[in-house]
């Protein structure tokens, strides 16, 4: 059997004659996703198929499109994602963004989603902003993994015992939430059929590119096999964390053809596009035990992704600020005294820029440093009644 | 849940909360003393500690501080017992040896531990025993 480190050096060579000639794509590598999380409604009758995602990012900006697609018959489902950054915009996506991508890439994707449920009162949270897309209410949210939690509980979303530590896992390196309920009721009136989806873009303000990953294993056995497809459009070659391993396929990196950028250029948001951007695609079929980690990627050409944005490193502690309390004014002339305080962020994480061609990082090694350094974070909800096993009831007469 | 709950108890070096055996007992004077207080904390979903080592035949005052932003519940007992909640219908424990305790709550059940068997507690809200929320109760 071949060692996964020589399978991924072999990826990596082949990638690398064949398509550049010193692509730096950068260790650990992950997978798409799209910014759901799983979930099941209370009868457990709506499942996550797969999920297809596109993060594009160009001049500082990352344009994150996503699709809700729900299977099944509950009459509301939702999903909490985690955001890097507050969103300029939250918008309907374009009706054929993610379908080219896939007819590019040679798949037809499926389908995503989570669930979600009621409506209540009482949140710890911010609201940033709340608006209906199609059958789907949005809301961004800002919060720490509990307020984050507690928001949700409170209008409806069923958590399930993983989400407080998938929830706290994201909240250590971005307390920005987005939270989708997806109506069944409101999509049967619009005519929507049970697997379409509602594509959902996502502008942010970012120094690169990221796309959530660990939050698909949300709600889900850790045997369960996460399936997903992600699609990177970047001004430059990019650089990935984790590496691709056995779970997670780096299928192709090339320069869009000019017909895909017509294409993606015309649909609705999308005019944004340069006339040249680099096309990854990443195929993942990870077991959940396995993703705990992120997509971290450096498309700036600096062939360093962030090992904490991959979930491999923990974030660094905050800086404390200095001591508020006023000392007494010297009544003699003493030498100054100098407190440290940091005046920059710390550095960021150090991280083993190996190229691809000659990664050592093993994928099972990977997974253990994210299990073994990371907390925990976000979440899936699902609609709010508890889901309990009723048995009979008797009356007494 | 036979398998889950071997695995609990081979566990080795668990942290455990002990209640000792003297603080059970009554009181100078014959007054009766308040049962002692062992105190479960919930994080993510996972009880700390995972072992409570109580002694056998005495009222035990059991407080759970739930820290997570979800409810959960713990139930102490037996085999049967577990297994009769987590098939079971109720969705509110208020007796002797379970207790519900909501997100960002806590609550507190008093239980005796059964001479001469070992014990078990567990949340069994849906999902939760089998991601682990589990734990064994061993004799002083």
């Amino acid at each position: 059997m071949t060692h996964p480190n020589r399978r991924i050096a072999g990826t990596a060579t082949a990638v690398a004659a064949a398509l550049l000639g010193s692509i730096t794509l950068l260790a650990l590598f992950a997978g798409p996703a799209s910014a759901c999380a799983g979930l099941v409604t209370p009868s457990g009758n709506v499942k996550l198929v797969r999920t297809s995602t596109l993060a594009a990012w160009h001049a500082g900006v990352e344009h994150y499109v996503t699709s809700f697609t729900f299977s099944g018959q509950g009459e509301q489902f939702g999903a909490i994602v985690p955001l890097p950054a507050i969103p300029t915009t939250v918008e309907r996506g374009g009706d054929w963004t993610l379908q080219r991508l896939a007819r590019e890439t040679n798949f037809q994707p499926a389908s995503g989603a989570a669930s979600a449920g009621g409506a209540v009162a009482g949140d710890s949270a911010t609201v940033i902003s709340q608006q209906k897309i199609d059958a789907l209410e949005v809301t961004v949210l800002k919060g720490g993994g509990r307020a984050v939690g507690r928001w949700a509980k409170a209008h409806g979303f069923q958590l399930t015992p993983d989400t407080p530590e998938v929830l706290d896992f994201y909240a250590a390196r971005s307390q920005i939430f987005m939270a989708a309920r997806f109506d069944a009721a409101a999509a049967k009136e619009r005519g929507q059929q049970a697997g379409e989806g509602t594509p959902v873009h996502i502008t942010m303000p970012l120094a690169n590119p990221w796309v959530p990953l660990r939050v698909l294993t949300t709600g889900r056995q850790g045997s369960d096999l996460i399936s997903a497809d992600v699609w990177l459009l970047t001004d430059k070659l990019p650089s990935l964390l984790p590496v691709p391993h056995d779970g997670v396929r780096l299928e192709r990196v090339v320069q869009a053809s000019p017909e895909l950028l017509t294409d993606l250029r015309n649909d609705k948001g999308m005019g944004w596009m340069p006339k040249s951007m680099w096309l990854t695609h990443l195929d993942i079929n990870e077991q959940a035990a396995n993703l705990r980690y992120d997509l971290a990627v450096d498309a700036t050409g600096a062939a360093r992704p962030s090992a904490v944005l991959a979930g491999l490193e923990a974030p660094p502690p905050p800086v404390r600020p200095a001591p508020t309390t006023t000392p007494p004014p010297p009544t003699t002339v003493a030498p100054a005294t100098t407190t440290e305080v940091p005046t920059t962020a710390a550095p960021p994480a150090t991280i083993a820029t190996a190229r691809l061609t000659t990664s050592n990082r093993a994928p099972e090694g990977l997974t253990a440093l994210a299990g073994a350094l990371l907390g925990a974070i976000v979440a899936t909800a699902v609609p709010g009644v508890r889901r309990r096993r009723r048995g009979r009831v008797v009356a007494a007469r | 849940m036979t398998a889950l709950l071997d695995r609990l108890g081979a566990r080795a070096g668990a942290v455990a909360a002990v209640v000792g055996v003297g603080l059970c007992t009554g009181g100078l004077g014959g007054r009766p003393q308040p049962p002692p207080v062992v105190t479960v904390a919930i994080h993510h979903s996972r009880f700390v500690p995972d072992r409570l080592v109580l002694p056998a035949g005495r009222l035990v005052r059991i407080v759970v501080r739930n820290e997570d932003p979800i409810d959960h519940e713990l139930v102490l007992g037996d085999l049967a017992v577990q297994a009769r909640h987590e098939h079971g219908t109720d969705r509110v424990h208020h007796e002797s040896g379970a207790v519900s305790v909501p997100a960002d709550s806590t609550a507190a059940t008093t239980w005796t531990l059964p001479r001469g068997q070992p014990a078990f507690f567990g949340c069994h809200l849906p999902g939760h025993w089998a991601y682990g929320m589990q734990g064994l109760v061993v004799p002083a």
